[in-house]
């Protein structure tokens, strides 16, 4: 079975001005002790994927149709008692922006503590001891010391790997990663990279990374679902979907990412900018930047497998790139 | 943090001689000296003896010297109504001024805080938007016309509650209080409601903003993420953060609601110093007005100086600041 | 630039920002309450029953009748009478004028010079930008009706002493206003090129940096507005403020201070009303243009 599935996950956002359409129809699985990469630009309803999965959608949004089940049990519609048990300690989040995921006015054991205690009945001194291996677990020297200190003596990527042990204090089933490592320098952020992937490894915690940075993802995930405008457009391996990209806009987005072998070739670019999710129009949301797009994307395309484990939400994919 | 203590000092002391210039300056060169300090009532010969005496026929910056020797000494001159040393009169009001003061900053936090807090955490409902309301009508309503129509209402039409004075007081550390007994606290009961409206107002949209901008702040979400209770999320993560702001102004308040008392101990004939200034003011016994102007003067720096160290203890951030 | 280019420009934000505050119901009420009393106050000679600066048209004989009750000289007073005879719906409009015009006076004022300094403060930096806004720290941390009271002491009493010693007090939260927006815009690119192009300093200040400062200079301005009339009020009800020949509706208030004490409340009471709803008015008013003009608001 597996740690989370998601089946035709919608959540909209009822605002003054309209509804946001923010995630349509969005299904995926993650396995035990896997990597799943969710890729999209801002906009693209990445985030309150993540958001939806652990039940913190706020209003004016709230989740729509569709069920999130994690180990089996149906997250949708579930108490909110019943969500908070399981927030923390069996599913963990991960923000975008260490500066702000832990309070300015808290010192960091009280963070921490809180934490354990929320969810086990155990005394202060054994909380701080857990709170203190967590701490040596992701690197933090001194964590004795460290626990005595106010987010703000710490740097960037300190507070983020203080926010992961957060994360991994009651070794969870699921953690969901958004852009964690966006904020942070490129070294740091390789470290932070290399040990999720260890801790995952070992404690057959299944992630999910929210990113839209497709080099983070190559490395880490094992399967990959980019999503645009709400909805997934592509989804399987990520070395299947990295190598040969169906979905016009994917590939767009390979392409735009300069590399070494790419050198002297113009880097592509997808014309044009992302749609409003307030008037998204009918079809296909990515036809008005597509150079392939034509009468026939005026109806929505299902997501459709061209190849097995190979999923596209496209009329016309890039399947003459296939090998034969 | 005693170095920090001793700079603020300093800056206290900076801007004490500041205001005393301007205070000498305001009654000694924009004033007739003469009818300011000498009694109206005294012949030409005395007149030039006074003159002498309190050596206005020096150079201003001398007699500025004189003036800030005699006020370092205690000696800002005697009341004429009173024949009184002017700053002994203060100090007799003071008590009555202070504890009006505190009462009402006490109200003001008793019943903003919580109205504030609800109006916060559940915006759109009714009984929030009429708090609202109402805190636009507290802003609104004149003070004095405030007092007169509890007045109206308590004193005359119900008889409730007495009008006038402070009522039975008793001592504490030689110096009568009316909060101590219950006829005391009878008659302040009026005046400090009358004196906390306007506080109250500010109260609850201090805190209804502080609440609402720190529920959008990622460290609540995160907190939340943590599986934390909702009763852990507003008055431990939330409550700590808007508790700056909230103290930080309420604290500088008490300057202006010394100040305001003014025109509440004129409607309750509350025997503070802001009815003796009025009073003094009504017959220009300008000693005193030095006196009182001078007094308040140090008060509020003393404020200042409490509420910087109040928010250093608040906010960790600044401390450390304060320690570069 | 020609006038007939510049229309579209400047038409649709006033435009979007009169929808906006059209959007509150309660604003728009506050705005209709406020003309209502403004042309109430301007028509005050004409529509009020009697004049009551005019002794010879009082009876002392009226004094302190009950609202409703007809007086000797055949007027009824539906809002009663004070100690002299007065009729308390024409002094309360003839108050009304008073109150106004030391309001909306002193504002204007205060708004000139404040936005002018802050103005100043922001664009030469340095020196002057710090003296300026020392001179509003210190103003702004002295509480506004003991500045005025000292003011008023040292002045006297007075119509025109007591718009002194309003704008005095309320000078400093003009400059403030206009000084920290008008930094924000200065860092501008538009400026910058106003600025590169050259234009003489005059022109950069009035005609671009000085409209992009209007937005919060207006929230300021209506807000300060309410406060003058009620500090204005509160003054007069200490003894300090307008003279008794003049009566605002504060002095008003204080002439029936005595008489609430044995139950006739309408010599005090009507007044205050008139003196709560304008105030009222003009809040609700501000506190939608706020809402419509703050940026960090809108998402």
């Amino acid at each position: 079975m597996s740690t989370l599935e998601v089946k035709g996950l919608s959540t909209h956002f009822f605002t003054r001005a309209g509804v946001v359409k923010a995630v349509e129809d969005v299904s995926f699985s993650v396995g035990r002790g896997k990597v799943m990469g969710l890729v999209g630009e801002s906009g693209s309803g990445k985030t309150v994927t993540g958001f939806s999965i652990i039940g913190l959608v706020d209003a004016p949004g709230r989740i729509v149709s569709g069920e999130i089940l994690f180990k089996g049990r149906n997250l949708v519609g579930m108490g909110e008692a019943a969500l908070r048990e399981l927030r923390g300690n069996r599913i963990a989040m991960i923000f975008q922006d260490p500066m702000m995921t832990l309070n300015p006015v808290l010192r960091v054991d009280t963070q921490m503590i809180e934490t354990v205690q929320a969810h086990q009945k155990v005394d202060r001194e054994t909380a701080r001891q857990r709170a203190r291996d967590a701490l040596g677990m992701v690197g933090i020297p001194s964590p004795d010391e460290r626990l005595k200190s106010y987010p703000h003596q710490f740097s960037g990527g300190m507070r983020q790997r203080v926010a992961i042990a957060i994360a991994l204090l009651h070794q969870p089933d699921l953690i969901i990663a958004d852009e964690p490592t966006t904020a942070l320098d490129v070294t740091i952020q390789g470290q932070i990279l290399a040990e999720v992937q260890k801790l995952a490894a070992n404690t057959g915690t299944s992630l999910i990374w929210i990113t839209h940075d497709l080099s983070v993802v190559a490395g880490l995930a094992d399967d990959i679902a980019v999503m645009y405008a709400g909805r997934i457009v592509e989804q399987g391996s990520v070395d299947q979907v990295l190598d040969v990209p169906f979905h016009p806009y994917t590939h767009g987005l390979i392409g735009s990412v300069p590399s070494r072998n790419k050198r002297g070739v113009p880097l592509r670019q997808i014309p044009g900018t992302t749609p409003s999710l307030m008037s998204l129009p009918p079809g296909c949301a990515f036809k008005t930047r597509c150079e392939r797009a034509d009468a026939a994307c005026e109806t929505m395309p299902g997501l459709a497998e061209i190849a097995p484990g190979r999923f596209a939400r496209c009329v016309h994919p890039h399947i003459e790139i296939l090998p034969a | 943090m005693a170095l920090y203590l001793l700079r603020r000092l300093m800056q206290s002391g900076f801007v004490l001689v500041a205001m005393s210039l301007l205070v000498f300056l305001g009654v000694y060169a924009v004033g007739d000296p003469i009818e300011i300090l000498i009694s109206p009532d005294a012949d030409q010969i005395e007149k030039e003896r006074a003159i002498r005496a309190l050596g206005l026929d020096l150079p201003l910056w001398q007699q500025y010297l004189v003036f800030v020797g005699k006020a370092l000494q205690g000696d800002l001159g005697r009341s004429f109504v009173f024949n009184e040393p002017a700053i002994q009169l203060i100090l007799q009001r003071m008590p009555a001024t202070l504890e009006l003061a505190f009462g009402s900053m006490f109200l003001s936090i008793l019943i903003g805080l919580p109205l504030g807090l609800y109006a916060g955490l559940r915006p759109n409902r009714a009984l929030s938007k009429g708090i609202m309301a109402g805190s636009i009508l507290g802003f609104s309503l004149p003070t004095f016309w405030v007092g007169l129509m509890l007045i109206m209402v308590f004193a005359v039409q119900l008889g409730w509650l007495p009008s006038t004075g402070r009522g039975d007081t008793a001592l504490l550390f030689g110096i009568p209080w009316s909060f101590l007994t219950l006829d005391g606290l009878s008659h302040i009961l009026l005046p400090a409601i009358n004196l906390s409206l306007f506080k109250i107002s500010l109260v609850i949209r201090l805190t209804r903003a502080g609440v609402r901008e720190t529920m959008l702040m990622d460290y609540v979400k995160f907190a939340r993420a943590k599986g934390l209770s909702p009763f852990r999320v507003t008055f431990v993560h939330v409550f700590k953060n808007i508790m700056i702001p909230v103290v930080t102004v309420v604290g500088l308040e008490l300057g202006g609601t010394i100040a305001f008392s003014v025109v509440t101990e004129s409607v309750f004939a509350w025997p503070g110093m802001g009815k003796l200034i009025i009073d003094s003011i009504n017959v220009l016994d300008r000693p005193v007005i030095v006196a009182y102007l001078m007094m308040i003067v140090l008060m509020f720096i003393i404020i200042n100086l409490a509420v910087d160290i109040l928010y250093t203890v608040l906010d960790p951030r600044v401390r450390l600041e304060a320690k570069a | 630039m020609s006038a007939t280019a510049a229309v579209p420009q400047v038409e649709t934000p006033f435009r979007r920002f009169v929808s906006e505050f059209c959007a509150s119901p309660l604003a728009v009420g506050g705005l209709v309450v406020f003309a209502i009393i403004a042309l109430v106050a301007i028509l005050a000679p004409w529509i009020a029953p009697q004049d009551p600066y005019d002794l010879a048209v009082l009876d002392i004989m009226d004094g302190r009748l009950e609202p409703g009750s007809v007086g000797g000289s055949g007027i009824t007073h539906w809002l009663g009478t004070d100690d002299q005879g007065r009729d308390m719906l024409s002094g309360i409009m003839y108050g009304l004028r008073i109150s106004l015009l030391v309001g909306v006076g002193s504002a204007l004022i205060a708004c000139l010079v404040g936005a002018s300094l802050g103005l100043l403060a922001a664009y030469a930096g340095g020196r002057t930008d710090t003296m300026i806004m020392r001179l509003v720290d210190l103003q702004l941390s002295f509480p506004t009706i003991l500045a005025a009271l000292m003011i008023l002491a040292f002045l006297g009493k007075g119509i025109f002493n007591v718009v002194i010693a309003l704008v005095i007090v309320e000078w400093a939260y003009y400059a403030r206003t206009v000084r920290g927006s008008a930094l924000v815009e200065r860092r501008r690119e538009y400026i910058e090129a106003a600025m590169c192009l050259a234009l003489p300093t005059r022109r950069i200040l009035f005609n671009h940096l000085l409209p992009n400062c209007l937005p919060p200079l207006i929230v300021v301005g209506t807000m300060q507005i309410a406060r003058a009339i009620a500090l204005e009020a509160t003054l007069s009800f200490l003894g300090l403020g307008v003279p008794i020949t003049e009566p605002s509706l504060g002095l008003l208030i204080a002439n029936g201070y005595e008489y609430m004490l044995s139950g006739k409340y309408w010599i005090s009471f009507y007044p205050g009303i008139a003196l709560l709803i304008t105030i009222v008015a003009i809040n609700l008013m501000g506190d939608q243009m706020r809402d419509v003009l703050n940026p960090r608001l809108k998402k």
